[in-house]
């Protein structure tokens, strides 16, 4: 089966022989993208998070037929050293992460919030990121991050 | 070095005007003829197995240990550019592959500043000396009237005709002996009769540049292991069984041969799908059919698990430290009050599951992975696969926060396994259940502790003895196929240790004693709840216990807990912590509990101290607790925090405000269930963990730098200390005192309606 794929602003097709495969696999596996990654296959954590449409989603519970001719955005084309996401600037500038295998799930989310609500109340961003789990403890320097991005934008 | 660049080099020479000086210096002095064109063999007391220039001028330090996570080689970086005197940027850090790097033990106890960090400052004054000299010879002018500025050598007071490293030997290596106290792994050790900066001098050391190895992470260009593919490579998902001890009896290939490549893989006792796409190997793993053999684990139930610690026979007791006598003491006290503590089982829980890829050839093997212990997972393999040693090559990679000995030792020997089975490059990833349920554990406990009361009111007498399972039912180095569960389903014999610990401060009273004592494990052989260490493994069970009897003993003496610890606290950098958390906080002289504590919303402040290594920390905690549900809110910490010489002050901050989050994650939710035949706790809702909405509303943290001191560790320390903290506070504020980790509301609510 052949699906289209816009990833990152690319056209991508890939064949697959399994439509109910999540899309974490094909943009992981058929298009060896190192973003998202695989923390529970529950939806759970998020941190296979990805923006499809504009909707940050979990990839591990999203098939990927249902993804054909979306337009999906990961962390690598939210954006780059050059172009940063302001998210990804405030993220260095407080030196948010330890290990950052969950940083999908926090910059994806909160991308998804501060498109739709750029001046987002403390309450709303905890509110928006109280679903995500992150084991190094970064929850209050990703806090101080959206907020900081929210407020340069 | 190629004979172009070497011509190079020597155009450059001209071009730079230190031609003349190599033309009439020594022939032995010319700069391009210093150093081994080769790196010589890895070995501990060679230079160039800690440092190397490169013809740029560029410093690479090979650091056998690894960063997980917490800005480990940026700090690294620094403490080399400031004793060999390069910019920061002109440092790379080399971590964790045995090819490359010495085995410095790789992550461990949190002295990845203290010790390794050491040993390549150490080596970087020898090698800056080495090159003085080397320019010396080079310029013509006697060394002690050399100096160096940003790694160029030039004569003191002039900057002019200067030589810089990548001119002296740039592109060659070291051949000079270092003073190595020939022991490797965490031990390894050099000495140098350089000496090295005073703190005055730093120029480097003490700033707060950036963490490296975030713009990659944040941009998404960073490879972790389990970005790694390999050409042929097959993904593998390991099969666990329902009932704990059972062992596959027999495999019906039949129910995944419509799933694409997929195939089973079965030796011995260890079971796996492999297919050529990772989400078919998911699918084989799902619908393989299996039938296990029968198994009766008799677990107590994480229910019933501190009873059967209490009942359990001791299979090892400890008394590992002692003064004075402590019978006589309880005999003449007024007094003697006693208090039990429980801490549950934990689970590291990573966020991403382990994940490792090996390639095992007939005659030599290579592993990816992100463990913590890269040299040992190594070792481990070697014995799994019947290689020698020096063949296996372990490459460390950034991955998933590990958060002590996880799962990633396990996965790296099952794709060893698996590779040398199938003779084809393996990456396993394990799914979630697997992270939770089958990572070796933190143990249990229970601490009993008592004082006797003298007339006065002074603590005469001490005991604490914690009574738990060994944390070393696997070691925390993963060295030996008995370390991993590959090892034990292959049938390896196993090789548990015996050990818990004590607290650790200067706590004097006339008679003291502390001591532990262990019990079996609740299963020999893969057991899911295998115990070894958790991060900070002395911290969170061992301090619940002491440090919130610490705090019985002043309300039982009417005394404030901040004056009770100074009290009997000898040590000047304890009281030192003590005080300035004490003073930070605005803490107001009193004694637990606080008086009107009937409202509806009890708030309450408590302090715990600890030392670990040189590392001394007082921890308060200010809690709201909701008397309706039981509800506990951190509404603020404040740490005083002495590690000693602090070599980046903001990476230091980021790493307790982090684990200070973490620990309170441990103390307020985090237990691993089990029932009688399996662990129960397989996600993230049946293994709660903290989420935004309960993060401490506010952490203050306050450094003490002592740039005289050595550097200590910071990567753990403080988190052991939220235990005690939060249910002292929590005392404070209602006058119950918790006995049980984790502080649920049901269980806090409970203990409120039992008053």
């Amino acid at each position: 089966m052949r699906i289209e794929l816009d990833v990152n602003g690319k056209a991508q097709v890939i064949e697959v022989d399994d439509p109910d495969m999540p899309l974490l696999y094909a943009l992981r596996d058929d298009l060896q993208l190192n973003n998202p990654r695989f923390g529970c296959g529950l939806g759970q954590c998020g941190a296979c998070t990805v923006h499809v449409d504009g909707r940050a989603v979990r990839s591990c519970m999203t098939p990927v037929a249902a993804a054909g001719g979306a337009q999906i955005t990961t962390l690598a084309g939210l954006g780059t050293p050059e172009r940063p996401h302001p998210l990804q600037t405030a993220w260095i500038e407080e030196q948010v992460n330890q290990c950052a295998y969950c940083i999908n799930r926090w910059i994806m989310t909160a991308a998804e919030l501060l498109a739709h609500n750029p001046r987002p109340s403390e309450a709303e961003i905890k509110e928006a990121l109280d679903p995500l789990i992150c084991r190094c403890g970064t929850h209050g320097a990703a806090l101080r991050a959206v907020k900081r991005a929210a407020q340069s934008a | 070095m190629s004979s172009n660049q070497t011509l190079s080099r020597r155009a450059f020479l001209a071009a730079s005007g230190a031609l003349v000086v190599t033309l009439t210096g020594p022939e032995s002095a010319h700069p391009a003829q210093n150093g081994a064109a080769t790196r010589p063999p890895l070995a501990g007391d060679q230079l160039s197995s800690y440092l190397s220039i490169e013809p740029d001028g560029t410093v690479i330090a090979y650091y056998g240990k690894i960063d997980g996570g917490q800005g480990l080689g940026t700090s690294i970086a620094q403490m080399v550019a400031e004793e060999i005197d390069v910019p920061l940027e002109k440092v790379r850090v080399v971590m964790g592959d045995s090819g490359l790097t010495l085995d410095m033990g790789g992550a461990s106890a949190a002295i990845g500043v203290s010790h390794g960090g050491m040993v390549l400052r150490r080596t970087a004054a020898q090698a800056r000396q080495l090159l003085i000299e080397l320019a010396a010879q080079a310029l013509g002018r006697p060394a002690d009237e050399l100096t160096v500025t940003d790694g160029v050598v030039h004569a003191t007071g002039s900057s002019t005709r200067g030589i810089s490293y990548g001119e002296l030997i740039g592109g060659r290596y070291f051949e000079q002996k270092v003073k190595w106290n020939g022991k490797t792994s965490n031990a390894l050790g050099v000495e140098t009769t350089v000496p090295l900066k005073m703190p005055g001098r730093f120029k480097v050391i003490g700033q707060s540049p950036r963490r490296r190895d975030l713009p990659g992470k944040v941009f998404a260009t960073l490879e972790l292991v389990n970005d790694l593919r390999l050409p042929g490579m097959l993904h593998a998902r390991m099969i666990r069984p329902q009932i704990a001890g059972a062992v596959p009896v027999a495999v019906d290939e039949s129910s995944i041969a419509n799933i694409p490549d997929a195939r089973a893989v079965w030796i011995k006792d260890l079971l796996a799908v492999v297919a050529e796409k990772e989400w078919n190997a998911v699918k084989a793993a799902r619908a393989l059919q299996v039938s296990w053999s029968q198994s009766t684990p008799n677990f107590p139930g994480s229910d019933g698990l501190h009873a059967h610690i209490r009942n359990a026979p001791v299979v090892k007791r400890f008394i590992q430290r002692e003064n004075g006598s402590v019978e006589e003491g309880f005999a003449q006290a007024a007094r003697i009050i006693e208090g039990e503590y429980e801490f549950p089982t934990q689970s590291h829980a990573s966020t991403g599951p382990a994940c490792a890829v090996a390639d095992v050839r007939d005659d030599a093997a290579t592993i990816w992975t992100s463990s913590q212990k890269p040299y040992d997972a190594a070792a481990c393999v070697a014995e799994l696969t019947g290689l020698q040693r020096e063949k296996v090559r372990a490459i460390w990679m950034f991955g998933t926060g590990s958060y002590g000995r996880n799962d990633q030792g396990d996965a790296t020997a099952d794709a060893a396994v698996l590779s040398k089975h199938l003779r084809v490059p393996v990456r396993v990833q394990y799914m979630r259940h697997e992270g939770i349920a089958w990572d070796p554990k933190g143990t249990a406990s229970v601490s009993r502790n008592r004082a006797g009361i003298d007339a006065s009111g002074k603590v005469i007498a001490y005991e604490s003895i914690g009574k738990a399972f060994s944390r070393l039912d696997v070691s925390t180095r993963e060295g030996r196929a008995a370390d991993v569960l590959a090892g034990h389903l292959l049938g390896f014999p196993l090789k548990p240790d015996q050990s818990f610990e004590i607290p650790v401060a200067s706590y004097t009273f006339d008679h003291g004693r502390l001591g532990w004592e262990t019990v079996p494990p609740l299963m020999e052989r893969a057991s899911p709840l295998r115990t070894t260490h958790l991060r900070d493994p002395y911290g969170p069970p061992i301090l619940f216990g002491s440090e919130s009897f610490i705090d019985e003993m002043a309300a039982a003496t009417n005394t404030d807990p901040v004056a009770f610890r100074l009290q009997y606290l000898k040590n000047p950098r304890d009281r030192d912590a003590v005080k300035t958390a004490a003073e930070h906080y605005g803490w107001d002289k009193r004694s637990s509990p606080r008086k009107g504590r009937g409202d509806e919303i009890a708030i309450g402040r408590g302090i715990a101290f600890r030392r670990h290594f040189d590392t001394f920390i007082a921890l308060i905690a200010e809690v709201r607790v909701h008397r309706a549900t039981g509800r506990i809110e951190v509404a603020r910490y404040v740490c005083a925090h002495d590690v000693g010489l602090i070599v980046n002050p903001e990476t230091l901050r980021h790493v307790i405000d982090r684990q200070l989050v973490y620990g309170t994650s441990r103390a307020m939710l985090e237990e691993v269930r089990f029932d009688h035949e399996k662990v129960t706790s397989v996600d993230w809702v049946t293994y709660p963990v903290l989420h935004m909405k309960a993060v401490p509303e506010r952490i203050d943290i306050v450094l003490i730098d002592r740039p005289e001191a050595a550097p200590s560790g910071a990567a753990e320390m403080a988190l052991g200390l939220c235990p005690a903290a939060i249910g002292n506070a929590v005392f404070d504020a209602t006058g119950v005192r918790l006995r049980r980790v984790p502080f649920t509301p049901e269980r806090v609510k409970a203990a409120l309606e039992r008053v």
